[in-house]
């Protein structure tokens, strides 16, 4: 399969690879919200963490991911598009801008709806660790 | 080190043609142009020459007579020539009807053995897949164990494709010889690079194709067994009944050339083949194994093809590690480099675990590898892991001495 130049570019370079610590130990940071979507035997695992202000700005995100290419990138874009934005704005990042931004074909798709999730998931655990009510949004896929 | 890139470790899918096939073919495509069916005139006689110096070749790299070599278009026709061509003779009840008799296979074949025999199982024939154990090998108490009073046909591939492995045919022929049961192999993987002898072997009908033993896309072979027992198959093509009339259409004159010649090469050239893939073989496994960590060899140890690695690299999924190492060509148990979205079946049969079979590469050697391209393709693997072991968040639990089967994974 020919991946797009910004696949490549993002597979070759990952922006912010990385973690704020050991799995443990981050579980209990208030200023941090960590998601882990997909399964091993699914053949991807993205985990995205987001470090979040009092207020609700992401200052920093960070990613690790087991995945194709093309999730590799998406994931490794999502913490480039969060950065700096609120987490209400980070929640209205859609899969599909990523699709587009990556030229992901068809098959690929469900790479973006990972990191997407990611995004999702991590926005959640920090919301919750900080006693904020999580929006019950339908969100199917 | 110089190494022209890219390098080529997917001789298991196919192969270079051997510039002596090429050029024992070239007179056949100009001056000796003829259909081998036209009796009557030089141009005939010539063809049919050909084909009969190629059917002798043939015969000889198995042990065979050269009147039990059918000539077809490849393994795939091969195998379903002889699966279905003898669930159709040996069969119990006409078509239409249940109980039509018994086949036995197992769930690692090639999808040209296994999507032939779901068919015969639509139309009424009762099917076994053996599931192996681990290591891959299906050996001949697994079949004996399947056998019953109504078992006409067992296919048993010589070894798998994907991993390797070596199934214990000669044992399997000779249960089925006692049973009175046609054995039928598939032999692509393993004829041309292992001695073969279908009298020794107990093999009634053996497959084999000619790309995957440095001949011609587009032509294989089917030996069928004359006497002790006499094999009968039906045709799945009629016409004008060349090849006994087991494969009607006008012989592929050139393609058969070259896959005599080809046969005839990997008969002189065996023993020294093998042991250089063997070399190989070894040198990129235990470069690999002495660079990294968690390195798993897929399928039986020991009784493997010389020319076939599968390797699981934990941690890292296969795809990805294949856009690290560009400039290596092989082939990947990962789904995403599968049309189905699949991790590969063959891995998931044996058990190998899903994460393990979206981290497998398959390479594989050939007459032309080099040890400075193994070793090349053990430097590029290497770095291309270490830089997505980096990414991965499954080494980062692996090393913090978390036990991933533990996880409540949210699958997709």
């Amino acid at each position: 399969m020919a991946y797009s130049e910004k696949v490549v570019d993002h597979y070759q370079n990952p922006r912010n690879v990385g973690s704020f610590g050991a799995s443990s130990d981050v579980k209990t940071r208030t200023d941090i919200g960590v998601g882990i979507v997909g399964a091993p035997e699914c053949g991807d695992v993205m985990q995205l963490q987001l470090k979040v202000t009092a207020d609700g700005v992401i200052e920093d995100a960070k990613f690790k991911c087991f995945g194709c290419g093309s999730a590799i990138a998406s994931s490794s874009l999502a913490t480039e598009w969060v950065k700096g934005r609120t987490v209400d704005e980070a929640l209205q990042i859609k899969n599909t801008q990523i699709v587009e931004e990556l030229a992901l074909p068809p098959v690929k798709i469900h790479c973006s709806v990972l990191a997407e999730d990611s995004i999702r998931a991590a926005i959640e655990d920090w919301k919750k660790k900080n006693g904020i009510a999580v929006a019950e949004e339908a969100h199917a896929h | 080190m110089a190494v022209k890139t890219p390098i080529y470790l997917d001789n298991a899918a196919t192969t270079r043609c051997d510039p002596r096939v090429v050029e024992a073919m070239l007179p056949y495509f100009s001056e000796r142009f003829g259909n081998a069916g036209s009796r009557n005139h030089r141009f005939g006689w010539d063809a049919e020459d050909g084909i009969e110096t190629a059917r002798e070749q043939a015969a000889r790299l198995i042990g065979a007579d050269a009147k039990e070599v059918i000539f077809t278009s490849g393994a795939t026709e091969s195998n379903n020539l002889a699966v279905k061509g003898a669930a159709e003779i040996y069969a119990k009840a006409p078509a239409g009807q249940q109980g039509r008799g018994h086949i036995i296979t197992c769930t690692i074949e090639h999808k040209a053995v296994l999507d032939p025999c779901k068919r015969l199982q639509r139309e009424g024939f009762d099917v076994t897949f053996l599931e192996p154990p681990a290591d891959g090998v299906v050996t001949a108490e697994m079949v004996r164990a399947a056998m019953r009073p109504d078992t006409i046909l067992v296919s048993i591939m010589w070894a798998n494709n994907e991993i390797g492995t070596i199934n214990e045919v000669p044992e399997i022929g000779r249960l089925c010889h006692e049973k009175g049961v046609i054995f039928h192999t598939d032999g692509t993987q393993w004829v041309g690079k292992m001695p073969t002898d279908v009298e020794r072997d107990c093999i009634d009908l053996l497959s084999w194709s000619g790309h995957k033993m440095y001949g011609p896309k587009g032509v294989g072979a089917l030996y069928v067994r004359r006497r002790k027992p006499r094999v009968r198959l039906e045709a799945l093509i009629d016409g004008g009944g060349q090849e006994r009339g087991m494969r009607s259409g006008t012989q592929n004159v050139t393609g058969i050339v070259g896959f005599g010649k080809a046969c005839e090469l990997c008969m002189a050239e065996m023993e020294h083949d093998r042991e250089r893939l063997l070399k190989l073989r070894r040198r990129l496994e235990d470069g690999l194994s002495g660079r990294m960590e968690v390195v798993q060899v897929n399928g039986h140890r020991d009784r493997r093809l010389p020319h076939i690695s599968n390797i699981s690299f934990g941690f890292v999924e296969g795809e990805s590690l294949m856009m690290g190492i560009k400039e290596i060509a092989c082939s990947s148990g990962s789904a995403c480099t599968s049309a189905s979205l699949e991790p590969s079946y063959v891995l998931k049969g044996l058990g190998v675990g899903d994460e393990l079979a979206h981290s497998s590469l398959r390479l594989s050697f050939g007459r032309w590898t080099t040890e400075e391209e193994v070793d090349f393709a053990v430097e590029s693997i290497a770095k291309a892991v270490e830089h997505l072991r980096k990414l991965s968040p499954l080494y980062d639990l692996y090393k913090e001495g978390v036990d991933l089967s533990t996880i409540e994974w949210q699958h997709h």
